[in-house]
């Protein structure tokens, strides 16, 4: 035990060294000047992070193609391709500064909404440490932007295969450019949430949850596929993905862009810190997939592949929004339930006639909210990080509450509200004929597989 | 003994057994088709230049039946496969002259059962 303290004390003392300005996760803090090569190290960390939440991109793109049908897979990829484009240029435009306005940028006491101008630029200080300690003006408009899009494209596999595509990329840019960074100004901005002391240390709130509460309003509006739900009460047919190999391969990558997600959420290259995050973050996905493993084995008799990836996804959002907080055990544990409740999740929305071909709601939504509470459960009263750094206030359980609920208010509401009046002028569901010929043919006029003969019943 | 021959669109499928099994008809054998009647296919476009799909995919459904259960099967069918849309199908209606179980050697009609 007295090891133990040692080794922490030493570790705070570094980490204390190491962020000059407060360690709230993911705000930009002024700081004090540190050696240039401390600098130069942090800052590529943080490059580093931006690479691979890129990445997380094209996992999306191979998870939703690979749990969709074949018909349909041109139009995932261009919705997917079309989002990161979205999502960065929009965050250029304006997102970057709605979410960032600074101090002088708030409008009004209560910092519910701030906005610092259109565009993005920096002077000279902007690419020193005098910004950051942990990275350049650049480095964080890139880092953040990366996240801004994996928010939007959460929404396209939970809307896949029958959405048209013109509404969806309406919705999406309005979505990126507007709700999402207000929202998070809230609390990675310094706003109101960030103020009464809500943890949400890489995003299962501000990123995974923002996506989910979007897709239950695109789920809603748009409609079950055409033949997933017979008439009320009777049986699910289900409609297969088509290519498991893509899954695997999506989920992995996922993982992957996950060490960058977490990783990067440290704000700067500090060995403690970003070296017991990604433990937690992968303790959390491994004890995802067990847990989804057992309950698919028992719930379904024979464990089902799908179900389980799902369940690494689910522990991977819901150690998301406390990884700096989560002891070992504590991130075993949240990785065992949300991989668990992950599970009955899908079979659930699938009961309640809502569906989603990626299981989106489950794993982005269900979890996000789960993990956020989690870190009110597990960390309660906690004021530092495990490695010891001070986070600047006390995480409570009614924080996380209120701050789930203020999310799921505002969130809900607005997604409902643009796929509503898309749905009322322009129509956001393609016709049956299209749905049945698939969009591939219907929106692109090309196949994703040509030369094969892919034959389907659906 | 008749053999029946039906071409329908892929998605009728399920509809179109479950009418047969509403009709007590549950011996069918399904295969895969591609083909076109009065649908001459749709267009597509790949990089620039436009491609002439003019084979569609079909459900090819070949069932035997024993005389009284020609017009049921025929009636099954078209119940399932109807939707007043170009592309419906076609039925064919064939005489046939032999039946035999592999596993039992039985013929005739009551190979067909």
């Amino acid at each position: 035990m007295k090891i133990n303290r040692m080794r922490i004390g030493l570790w705070a003392v570094c980490a204390l060294c190491l962020s000059a300005g407060p360690a709230f996760a993911q705000e930009p803090a002024g700081g004090g000047a540190i050696s240039n090569e401390l600098f130069t190290a942090n800052n590529m960390w943080m490059l580093v992070c931006t690479f691979l939440v890129f990445v997380m991109h094209l996992g999306f793109a191979t998870v939703e193609t690979g749990l969709t049908r074949a018909k349909n897979s041109v139009n995932i990829l261009f919705k997917n391709t079309a989002i990161v484009a979205i999502g960065l240029l929009t965050y250029a435009l304006m997102g970057f500064n709605l979410m960032y306005p600074g101090d002088a940028g708030w409008f009004g006491p209560l910092k519910i909404l701030g906005f610092s101008g259109f565009g993005i630029g920096t002077d000279a200080a902007g690419l020193t440490s005098a910004y950051n300690p942990g990275y350049t003006y650049w480095t964080d408009f890139l880092f953040q932007g990366m996240f801004a899009a994996t928010a939007a494209t959460i929404v396209s596999g939970a809307v896949a295969e029958r959405i048209k595509l013109g509404s969806f990329l309406i919705f999406s840019t309005i979505y990126v450019m507007l709700v999402y960074p207000a929202v998070g100004s809230w609390k990675w901005g310094g706003g109101w949430l960030a103020e009464r002391g809500f943890h949400d240390f890489a995003g299962s709130t501000l990123v995974h949850s923002v996506g989910g509460w979007a897709a239950l309003a695109g789920v809603l509006l748009l409609g079950p596929r055409l033949g997933k739900y017979g008439p009320k009460g009777s049986n699910i047919r289900p409609i297969m993905g088509h290519n498991m190999p893509l899954l695997v391969i999506g989920v992995f990558l996922l993982w992957l862009g996950w060490f960058g997600f977490n990783g990067g959420s440290v704000l700067s290259a500090d060995p403690g810190g970003i070296s017991y995050v990604l433990v937690t973050t992968c303790l959390a996905a491994a004890s995802g997939i067990i847990g989804a493993m057992l309950t698919s084995w028992i719930v379904q008799k024979k464990p089902d592949l799908s179900m389980v990836l799902n369940g690494c996804l689910a522990g991977l959002v819901g150690i998301t929004a406390g990884a700096d907080v989560a002891s070992v055990p504590a991130a075993i544990l949240i990785g065992l339930i949300c991989g668990s409740v992950a599970v009955g999740s899908v079979m659930a929305f699938d009961k309640l006639r809502l569906d989603d071909p990626v299981g989106a709601l489950t794993v982005h939504l269900v979890c996000g909210i789960l993990g956020t509470l989690f870190v009110g459960i597990f960390a309660d009263g906690a004021t530092n990080t495990i490695t010891g750094a001070a986070i600047g206030y006390t995480i409570h359980w009614e924080t996380q509450v209120v701050g789930i609920a203020s999310y799921a208010l505002v969130c809900f509401p607005a997604a409902f509200l643009i796929f509503l009046l898309l749905h009322k002028t322009i129509g956001i569901r393609v016709s049956a004929e299209e749905e049945l010929k698939g969009l591939d043919i219907g929106e692109h006029g090309m196949e994703a597989y040509s030369g094969f003969q892919i034959f389907m019943n659906q | 003994m008749k053999l029946i021959i039906a071409y329908i669109q892929p998605e009728r499928l399920n509809a179109v057994k479950q009418a047969l099994y509403d009709r007590e008809i549950f011996k069918m054998s399904v295969t895969n088709a591609l083909g076109c009647g009065q649908q001459k296919g749709y267009h597509e476009s790949y990089r620039g230049a436009d491609v002439e799909v003019n084979l569609l995919k079909k459900i090819r459904i070949e069932i035997a039946v024993n005389d009284p259960y020609v017009q049921p099967t025929l009636d099954g069918i078209i119940a399932g496969a109807r939707t007043n849309t170009i592309g419906d199908g076609k039925i064919f209606v064939l005489d046939l002259p032999e039946c035999i179980r592999i596993r039992t050697g039985e013929t005739g009609s009551d190979a067909i059962g």
